[in-house]
């Protein structure tokens, strides 16, 4: 089991390279931070002052070299934008960022599985068929638009909901939250579904689909001819084993939904990293763009080593082979 | 968050409050799409930074509506040498945090506006040292003699000098440092307002600050009476749709960049004002006239923006008041020269166009040798001014009618000024701002020869070269009285017959706001929130 880790760790460290490799590659695209910083007036004397500063003379490979020394030792440098130390940036903008996708996967989880299940269990009831039409529009509307038609009519028409921000927050140590807030609690809501409804119609396919197939095996026939009761069938022990893919597949999406949480962020003007993110691909701030990238990479890469993880205590099989199973 | 320590504050300000007649909290809510980047006074040159800035500190000299001058710290100020002015600076200021306001600060605050870690360079470039002369006189002593010093001193902020010893802040925050600076978050200003609290691109509260001295000048009756604000929140939302959204949903009180698109959207809402005014900022096209042969066209050998007769052409062939009616639905105001009337210098008989004329600028094309027109690439921001993009689509689509084939390249401001700084560029379209209101900073910035010397042609991207418009400006800069005004009428009459840029329109600013509010207008584009009145 620890060589298992250890080895998958040693896997990760390729790709995060890969990842501050290609990131940084992609910088020199997104335009001048000098000319950015400088703003409309300067000299050329300033300018090379700036450039020499920044070490943006240097060769690529000097400038990549340094970055990822610096950023093994957890120093990122300070952001051009906001001539703040990114590191701070990032750990302010976090609590934002998960509190909305911890809600917004809640809010699939809680919606989606239980759709997924009425859907399965009774295919052609006119519910049914709605919550799959349903279902179509948040698999095929952007999320943009989703975020602005969800403005536009609890925000702007019904006037119940607030269109922007996080609300009032309370400070817990570093972590601030908007769970223990009336006002924090209104201003999750708009955005939660927005960024989960993809999520949730996602789970309830899923669910659906599971259910559906569980339901044919000879198990599910067996416990029917013991007699048992509808609902113990369809709880006990068709949906147990119907679970077993949704909560790898939550887990996995649960990165996705912190990594994607940029646009309904923007939408929405949810102070988080991914708004941060933007923000700073408008104004060239490279130091607080290589470490988000950075950040993300390694979330997934964890994400993945959890979910490798959890199907060794799942499932038996795998032990027996001494870890080499799949 | 924040919330025990806003209202603690709430209640410190009602007890001071508690005689005043504005014993009732007037508090605004108002919104922009970007947020300051930093508090700091001499770091950031931008207007999100200025627009919360300027309510803090305060300048010696300040503003007008209108952008005229008025007595701000400094109460009186003349030229007593050809290099040498004399402020007299006002007594019984205090900073917020309670420091008297001296000499010391304004010597100490334009030493720091000198460092080169500041970006206020431009506004002190003549700037050899400040002298104290006692208490409550300084004098600032420039290299050569500067006629709109005064002008620029507007922009200087000024600092307490013992608060940011204190503070370890006595240059401008440098790059090269790892550690955040005081000052990028936290402020002490003598100004109409001061800073109760900040979260960077979340949140930002003002307090009025009872003390300043502008609220008893600005008396009800003047001509712009004081205006009632106890409390300022600004929340910046970078997202168009829901800036405007929280505006109609009564969550923002104030917009000051509201999205073309969407005004008449607004103007139809009941309870929604939009105020319109011209911004000091003019659009421009202008092209290489420096090398041999242009880096995007089809011409080999020689480059056609070289020759007068083209860049007439190309300027008959614009259909200003097509773009003004169909692109900028009205809301530009169309010129032919360097900069808005706000601007001193300005000359209405100079501001004239070439006529659109199509016919023309074939002719003017056959004459000088392409009677088959030629292909070139038009370099445009699309995020930068309003309607930047379209505007662009429109001049290639006249220009390929008369036969030069234009091919946009248009790209977002941070790679399309990082092309367009390297020289990289054939012809491109810029908007500029004249935040010294004055005709030097943009004939010196935008067609003086570079050479080296601080300002001169750092904006000259086309390198346009012309040995009587550099002699022009340098008097400029040296010049007084009548003799300047003549100088710069004689750059502005060269500049519209040499057509070195082809001027378009000085942008139109729309303000939005709920319709209990009011503010005056300012070309600046900088909201002066101490006339701003709530009902």
């Amino acid at each position: 089991m620890p060589a298992f880790i250890i080895s998958r760790i040693l896997q990760a460290l390729p790709v995060m390279l890969a990842v501050a490799l290609i990131s940084f590659a992609m910088f020199a695209y997104v335009g001048d931070p000098v000319a950015i910083m400088l703003g409309q007036d300067y000299t050329q004397a300033q300018r090379d002052a700036l450039v020499r500063d920044l070490g943006l003379d240097q060769p690529f490979f000097v400038q990549f070299g340094r970055f990822v020394v610096n950023a093994l030792q957890g120093e990122f440098g300070l952001s051009y934008r906001l001539s703040r130390p990114v590191l701070d940036l990032i750990v302010e903008r976090a609590p934002a960022t998960l509190e909305l996708a911890l809600t917004a996967a809640f809010l699939a989880l809680l919606v989606g599985v239980p759709m997924g299940i009425y859907t399965g269990l009774y295919r052609n009831s006119w519910l049914s068929r709605f919550f799959l039409t349903f279902s179509l529009i948040g698999v095929s509307l952007p999320t943009f638009l989703i975020g602005i038609l969800l403005i536009l009519t609890f925000s702007v028409w019904l006037g119940w909901l607030p269109s922007f921000g996080r609300g009032e927050t309370v400070r817990l140590g570093w972590w601030s939250t908007g769970y223990l807030t009336w006002g924090g609690i209104k201003a999750l809501i708009l955005p939660s579904i927005t960024l989960g409804l993809f999520q949730m119609t996602l789970i309830m396919r899923l669910v659906r689909a599971e259910m559906l197939e569980v339901l044919r095996t000879d198990y599910i026939k067996f416990a029917r001819a013991r007699g048992l009761t509808n609902r113990a069938v369809h709880f006990g022990h068709a949906l147990k084993n119907t679970l077993v893919p949704v909560i790898t597949i939550t887990g996995l999406q649960l990165g996705a939904i912190i990594a994607f949480a940029i646009v309904t962020e923007t939408v929405f003007q949810w102070p988080g990293m991914g708004l941060l993110f933007i923000q700073s691909v408008g104004a060239a701030d490279i130091p607080v763009m290589a470490a988000y990238l950075l950040l993300i990479a390694a979330l997934f890469v964890t994400i993945n080593l959890i979910v490798d993880l959890l199907y060794f205590a799942v499932d038996p099989r795998l032990r027996i082979g001494g870890g080499k199973g799949h | 968050m924040r919330r025990l320590g806003m209202a603690a504050a709430a209640a410190v300000m009602a007890l001071g409050l508690g005689f005043a007649s504005l014993a009732e909290a007037r508090t605004v809510r108002w919104s922009a799409s970007g947020d300051p980047n930093t508090m700091d006074p001499h770091s950031q040159n931008v207007g999100t930074v200025t627009m919360v800035l300027q309510q803090i500190y305060d300048a010696l000299i300040a503003r007008n509506a209108d952008l005229t001058l008025r007595p701000g710290l400094a109460t009186r100020w003349e030229q007593v040498e050809p290099t040498r002015w004399r402020f007299t600076l006002r007594q019984g200021v205090r900073f917020h945090e309670g420091e008297a306001f001296t000499a010391d600060d304004v010597v100490f605050s334009v030493t720091r506006a000198l460092q080169p870690t500041s970006n206020y360079g431009i506004f002190v470039d003549t700037v050899d040292r400040a002298e104290r002369v006692d208490e409550f006189t300084v004098d600032i002593v420039t290299r050569v003699p500067d006629p709109i010093l005064p002008n620029k001193f507007a922009s200087v902020y000024i600092m307490s000098k013992s608060w940011s010893e204190r503070h370890n802040a006595t240059r401008p925050q440098n790059t090269r440092a790892r550690e955040e600076m005081h000052t990028v978050r936290n402020t002490n200003g003598t100004g109409a307002f001061r800073l109760a609290s900040r979260e960077p691109d979340v949140r930002t509260v003002l307090r009025r600050n009872d003390d300043w001295y502008g609220w008893r000048e600005d008396a009800p009756g003047s001509a712009t009476p004081a205006g009632n604000v106890t409390e300022i929140v600004f929340r910046p939302i970078g997202s168009d749709a829901t800036r405007v959204a929280a505006l109609l949903s009564g969550e923002i009180d104030f917009v000051l960049d509201p999205p073309l698109q969407d005004l008449n959207r607004l103007r139809q809402a009941g309870n929604i004002r939009v105020v319109e005014g011209p911004e000091v900022r003019t659009l421009f096209l202008a092209f290489d006239t420096y090398r041999d042969e242009l880096l995007y066209s089809d011409v080999r050998g020689r480059n056609p923006f070289k020759d007068l007769r083209v860049r007439q052409a190309l300027y008959h062939a614009i259909d200003i008041a097509a773009i003004q009616r169909t692109i900028m639905r009205g809301q530009s105001i169309v010129t032919g020269t360097l900069f808005p009337e706000q601007v001193n210098g300005y000359v209405r008989e100079e501001d004239v166009r070439l006529p659109h004329d199509p016919e023309r600028a074939r002719a003017l094309l056959r004459e000088a040798g392409f009677p088959n027109g030629f292909g070139v690439t038009l370099d445009c921001s699309n995020n930068r001014y309003i309607n930047d993009e379209q505007i662009c689509q429109a001049i290639a689509a006249m220009w390929t009618r008369v036969g030069v084939r234009t091919q946009l390249k248009a790209q977002p401001l941070a790679p399309f000024f990082a092309q367009i700084q390297r020289d990289d560029t054939s012809v491109y379209m810029l908007g500029w701002g004249v935040p010294t209101l004055d005709a030097l900073y943009s004939f010196q910035s935008l067609l003086r020869t570079r050479d080296g010397r601080p300002g001169n042609g750092i904006w000259n991207y086309g390198r346009y070269s012309n040995a009587r418009m550099d002699a022009l400006i340098d008097r400029m800069g040296v010049e007084t009285g009548a003799q300047r005004a003549e100088t710069i009428r004689e750059a502005l009459r060269l500049y519209r017959e040499d057509v070195p840029h082809i001027p378009l329109h000085h942008q139109m600013i729309p303000w939005a706001m709920r319709s209990n509010i009011s503010i005056p207008h300012a070309a600046n584009n900088q909201p002066y929130f101490r006339w701003m009145v709530v009902n």
